[in-house]
Parts: structure tokens; sequence; C-alpha cells
């Protein structure tokens, strides 16, 4: 029996978003088809990796994604210079959580500092996150996108609760915002509409419907993002067509299957290869379900998720 | 493409006799539509009208046992494209290839990898499925050679047989006759020896084309030459083929009730380095395979496979849950802090990763509300202060602790004073309401 494949065609597509600013500008988002569905549409953009370094030592972060940054993460400037030069990251994102009240409880100006210095040092885009302590976010933010004015940033992460301090911060300076919501569609929809009704400029802001690790909720956003996706396609829904993005190395780092040594639990098998490709799998489960954007911690894993990214496009 | 309601009425009797146990004919349809009635209950329902339904209400993508007994594995019966649409039916398989060229050690070794592959996972035992066997040596001898390796070492699980020689093939399948093995390797040029022999043992036939229009035809002219289970391969081998044939075969079968591409996929993912061929096979884990083929077992690797495989096949309306119990976490000491929330999964694995994460041992009570989380199970009635009450009560777990004190979820603070009145002795501490409060409230604790 002669096969017709049945094609898609869909009335919506995702919006392009551009970071950072001259020859190391990079565009993600933009396709009109499912994930890596290019069969039947355009996929202009390969989903972008960025690097995550933080602006205090990474002590709480396990021994095995401690090691690749031993003698560069002790300063955040030779950790952004080390990623960029040494391990060809395309994107930072230098998380701000030492300015936690319950951490190091670093100030505005720290931040700045930090931020300043780390832009000083790098060509490639920059995403500046906070400490997710939505109060203390609102002032450090509002400071850190001042600082980092006209390049181009990624500002994050805006919830309900702070949204309107952040996403001013994010548009007085001309960046771009993560919109984060906690594994709900609707919410998710309805924080890019609030944020939009500010004035923001909706093709600027990035979706986060909150990561999950493999084996510590994946499946739930996973299918936000796939339904998400579907909206933004199907049904042509302006206010779902962002590009999203997987915050995966910090929610993969601290679960048992990522900290847990071989002696411990010998069924589970060597502890570093374990850590990685808990990391790698997250992040490659979430490309195909939607994700344009990855924050990730391990060299091997970011090589092993590029080299994936190269032959699905 | 599944049948309305009233398509299926105009086929019934319209007799309205009642003997289904449905008021009419059109109420019975109504169930069959919707795949809640069988056909079967209808006693006076035409032979025609039998073999037009039982077409239409036949899963999309046909189920196949493959291997028997204990480690059977169930393919196929998947009827939608998205798993918040509707659970995805029967998980990939997983099977590690084992080449005909190493030695009769080397393949004892490796099938002796896959009988101890066995993990628990929240309360799933989860394992390498299968094995297949290949004739990469193109000699009959050394192929049946290496399958009389397996079915000694590996008695019990199911086996793939891999060549396009039917000679070799004959030889090998031979040995699993009974078995419900899969034999791979029937293309264009040999569908009729293969096909005979996989009649001939009762083997599942894997057919291999170039692409989807000719593994249409291979599978009608398979099914014609009367061999109906198989499995099937487009020949896509790169990520990105995999991702849009696995997608086009799905579509097809789902959407179009597409018969010919109406049976289980059967992805190769075998790649020289091993946290790759991960990633690979966990796109044919999210992307529609039924079967991947891997190169490597490594303990590392098996376990983010099965988690992965495990969540996407999990059903999106029914939440995950864990076992109701007194969770130690850390070495707790009498003097301990002593927590209880919920058995929702992701309740119970972000509480206690918060709690390991603060170093502080603890005591963490997990109470049975139908995998609800805190709040929701609170609204249900199923966390209330006399159920949580009895529940300490039966645990025995003052035997254990030096203060008898509970440290109850923010959310239901409301609880603490009726908690108190209905455990006499015991001090109830309002806890934080987010779990990722929990190390720093542990910490000034101490």
């Amino acid at each position: 029996m002669a096969f017709t494949p049945t094609r898609e065609t869909y009335s919506g597509k995702v919006y392009p978003v551009t970071v950072g600013t001259g020859d190391s500008a990079i565009t993600f988002g933009g396709e009109n088809v499912l994930p890596f569905n290019s069969f039947e549409g355009s996929t202009p953009n390969r989903p972008l990796v960025a690097f995550e370094i933080q602006d205090v030592p990474p002590s709480d972060w396990p021994e095995n994604v401690q090691k690749p940054f031993a003698g560069v993460s002790d300063d955040p400037v030779k950790w952004a210079k080390y990623c960029q030069d040494e391990l060809k990251a395309k994107a930072i994102a230098l998380r701000l959580i030492g300015t936690h009240p319950d951490r190091e409880n670093r100030s505005p100006e720290d931040a700045v500092k930090t931020v300043k210095d780390v832009l000083a040092a790098i060509h490639i885009p920059l995403i500046i996150l906070g400490s997710n302590h939505a109060e203390k976010d609102s002032s450090v933010l509002i400071a850190a996108a001042e600082a980092a004015k006209d390049r181009n940033c990624i500002i994050g992460k805006a919830q309900e609760a702070n949204y309107k301090t952040i996403a001013a911060a994010a548009m007085a300076n001309n960046h771009k915002l993560i919109a984060m919501s906690e594994l709900d569609i609707n919410l998710s929809k309805q924080l890019n509409i609030l944020i939009t009704q500010m004035g923001f400029d909706k093709e600027r802001v990035i979706t986060d419907p909150m990561c999950s690790a493999l084996g510590y909720g994946l499946e739930y956003t996973y299918s936000v993002m796939e339904r998400i996706r579907l909206a933004a396609l199907t049904q042509n829904d302006v206010t779902m067509q962002q590009p999203m993005l997987g915050d995966v190395g910090m929610y993969v780092w601290k679960i048992k299957e990522t900290t847990a040594s071989e002696a411990d639990l010998p069924q589970w098998g060597a502890s570093e290869e374990r850590g990685i490709a808990w990391e790698a799998e997250t992040a490659t489960a979430l490309l195909v379900a939607g994700a344009e954007l990855l924050i990730m911690r391990h060299p091997r894993a970011v090589e092993a998720v590029e080299k994936i990214i190269e032959e699905l496009i | 493409m599944a049948l309305s309601g009233i398509e299926i009425f105009k086929l019934l009797p319209k007799t309205n006799c009642k003997k289904c146990g449905h008021p009419t004919c059109l109420a019975f349809a109504m169930k069959l539509a919707q795949r809640q009635a069988s056909l079967e209950a209808c006693p006076d329902v035409s032979e025609e009208a039998k073999k037009i339904l039982g077409e239409a209400s036949a899963p999309p993508v046909r189920p196949v046992t493959f291997g028997t007994g204990d480690k059977a594995v169930k393919l196929g019966e998947e009827t939608v494209l998205f798993r918040h649409d509707k659970k995805f039916v029967n998980p990939c398989a997983f099977a590690i290839e084992v080449k005909d060229t190493l030695s009769d050690d080397e393949v004892s070794n490796l099938c002796g990898q896959v009988v101890n592959s066995e993990i628990d996972r929240v309360g799933q035992k989860l394992r390498i499925d299968a094995i297949m066997i290949t004739n990469a040596s193109g000699d009959a001898g050394r192929l049946e050679a290496a399958a009389k390796v397996v079915a000694a070492k590996a008695p019990g699980v199911p086996v793939i047989i891999y060549t396009e020689n039917p000679q070799a093939a004959e030889a090998a399948i031979r040995l699993f006759a009974d078995k419900r093995p899969i034999l791979y390797g029937a293309d264009a040029s040999n569908a009729e020896a293969m096909a005979a022999i996989a009649k001939n043992n009762k083997a599942i036939l894997g057919v291999v084309a170039n692409g989807l229009n000719e593994l249409s035809d291979l599978t009608e002219k398979v099914k014609g030459l009367g061999v109906e289970d198989m499995v099937i391969d487009s020949g896509a081998r790169k990520a990105k083929d995999i991702i849009a044939n696995n997608t086009l075969i799905r579509r097809a079968a789902t959407k179009k009730n597409f018969k010919p591409l109406g049976y289980p996929i059967i992805n190769f993912m075998q790649r020289p380095d091993s946290l790759y061929e991960t990633l690979l096979a966990g796109i044919g884990v999210t992307k529609y395979a039924s079967i991947v083929v891997m190169s490597s077992i490594e303990k590392w690797k098996n376990l983010a496979l099965f988690t992965l495989r495990q969540n996407i096949y999990t059903d999106p309306q029914v939440p995950m849950q864990v076992e109701q119990k007194i969770y130690n976490i850390g070495e707790p000491k009498p003097e301990s802090p002593f927590m209880i929330t919920t058995n929702f999964s992701l309740t119970y694995f972000i509480v206690s990763g918060e709690i390991e994460n603060s170093k502080v041992p603890c005591r963490l009570a997990v109470m049975d509300c139908e995998g609800l989380s805190v709040l929701t199970a609170w609204a249900a009635g199923k966390f209330t202060a006399t159920k949580i009450a009895q529940f300490i009560t039966d645990s025995g777990i003052e035997k254990e602790m030096a203060n008898k004190e509970l440290i109850l979820p923010g959310y239901v603070a409301i609880l603490s004073g009726s908690i108190e009145d209905k455990l006499p002795g015991w001090k109830v501490t309002v806890g934080p309401r987010e779990a990722n409060a929990l190390p720093a409230f542990l910490k000034t604790r101490n």
C-alpha cells in the first residue's frame, strides 16, 4: 500500500531570540515545527547551551562537577574565561547565588562588581541569574541589569512575586527576560501575559516552565514543555510562543543519583559517569520536549549534548 | 481510524433488545466507541459488522508479545503521540547486541551482565529486557554457536536473531522455537524465506527497508505470506532521521490507522561512545521506539535509561506514589528531627532531597494520601489530624525518639492544634511551607 506521510503545517511559530552583541551574538528559537521535525518545516537555529558559573566558589556542588573547574572556580572572572576560551562555551550563565540571604548574603553592589568584571572578561553572551529568593532578587537583579546595560544579556528569573521590578529593569537596560512559573501551563501563560501587559515586548521573553531532574519529576517538565509548544504551533497562541529554558545543572547536581558514591551504591555504577549521564540525559529529554536554551554544568555533559544537537539539526 | 458511536450504531441490529446490558443499541454503540464495552456482548450482531468493527477497534499499533514467561515483553498497543493525552502503553524494551564474532567467554560474560541488570526503582523492577545475537561473522555455524551460549547462560531472556541469511537464521532461531524470539533481517530480497522460517518457529519477524514507502510495501508482503507479528525498522540510523521516521510511523498508525506501519518500531542505537549511545537511546525512549538496541551495558547507563523510561511511561493521570513508612535520612539519633509529609513521589523526592542537602539526619514520615501533594491531600480530606495521629501512633516511632516532637509542613499549620489534642504528650512544630526552606530551618534548630 502506498504510504503518504501525514505532514503537519502549523499556524504559529516560536519567536527567535538573539542574545549578546557583535560577532558573538547568538540566536535561538525561530522554528515553526515541533522539536527537530525539520522534515516538515524550518528550524533555523540550534538550541543554545550555556555553561553555569556562580559568584561564589561552588562548594555546594558535588565533587564530581567541582573537579573540572578546580583552579578557576574561586573567581568568577577566571571561571567565565575558562569556559569561553578552553571549553569553547557559546554562552555563560552567571548565577548570583551568593546573594541569597541564607548563603553569603552578598549585596547588590557585590553583584554589580561581579557582573561588570565578568562582562569585561568575555565576549560571548551572558545570562544573569539571581539566587531564586524573590525579594532579594528584585534588588540584586535591578542593579545587575543596569551594570550590564546594552550588552543584550538575559536576566532572570522573573516570577509571579517579583516580575514587575525585574521586568522593568530588563526593559530599561535592553535585556531579555526569563519568566519562570512552577510546572503549570496556565501559570506560565498568565505570567507571560502579566509581563507583556507592562509593555515588555513578548518577543524578548524566555519561558522557564521550571526544570526537574530525570527521575525527580522530569515527566512533568517534559509534558508542560510539549503542551506549551503545541499551543504555540497549533493554536498560534502568541502568549506561548517564547523559546523555553531548561535550567538543568542546578536541578540535576543535587539529587542522590549525582551525589552518591559507588561505594555506597555499587548497583548504580561509577559515580562520575552516572552524574554526567544524568545531566546529559535530562538535557536531551528537554530538547526533545522543546527547550531551546539549556543551562548546564559538566563539560563532558555539555560536549555530549552539543554532539547530539549536531545530529538532530 | 476509530469509528464514531453513530458509525458503530449503524452496524448494530438496532433492536434495543438490552441483551448486552445497555438500555439501547445507541448507548451500547457509544460505549463501544469509548472502548468501554466489547462487541461480544451483542449476541445478534452480523458477521459483516463484526469484521468491520473488529478491524476498527484493533489498537493502531499492533500488540506483540516478545519472549515468553515472566521475562516476556509486551510491545506496541500505542494510541497517542503525546504522553499528556493518554498514558503510553508498553514501555520501550532495551536490547543489548552480542556479536557472534565474540568468543564464547565474552558472550557468556555479556549474558551474565544482562541477567544481573535488574534494579529496583520506586517499587518497579527494571532491567535490560533482551539480547540481540548478530551474525557479524557471516558464518551460520558461528551464529548458532553464539545462540547456544545465550540460550544456556541467559535462559528465559527474550532473544533477537539478526541475520539476512535464511540458512543461518533457521539454525539459530530453532533454539528458541517456542520462546517467541524476533528474527530480524527480512528485507525485500529474502522476505519469502524469512517469513517461512518465522512462521515455522513462531517467531516475530523484524523487517527492514529503506524508508517508509518500501517499509509499507514490505510489511504488506510479509503479512500476505502469513506472518502477522512484526517489528519494523525504517533504516534510519541518524538521530534526526530516527525522530522523523518514528514520528511519521506513529502518526500514520494513530491518526490515519494506516495498518502497514501499525507495528512496534525497532531502532538501532549502537555507538562507540557509551555516553552518546545513552542519549541516542533516550531519544528512542521519548520518541516512539518499542525496542532500542545498544552495544554496551554499564550500571550508570542502565540506571539513567531505566529512569527515563519510567518517567516517560508514567500515567499522567495517576500520580507516582512512594511506600507509606518512616524513612531514615542520614543516620538519625533519638533526638533527631521528625517530620511528616505525603506520599506523592515528587513531594517525597523534593523533601528528602532538601533534608539530605541540609546534612541534618532526620526521620521523615511519609503518609499514604493516594499520591497527592500536601495541600491537595489536606483539601481532599486525606491528610487530616485524625489520620496523621493514627499513622504516628501505629508506627510506634515514639519508642525510638527522645522528644516527642512532630514537624508539620507549613501549608497545614492549621492542623497543629488538633494533632496535639489527638497525640497526648506530643509537641507539634510548624515547619516551612516550601521544601527549599528546609535546610535553613533544620540548621537553625541545631
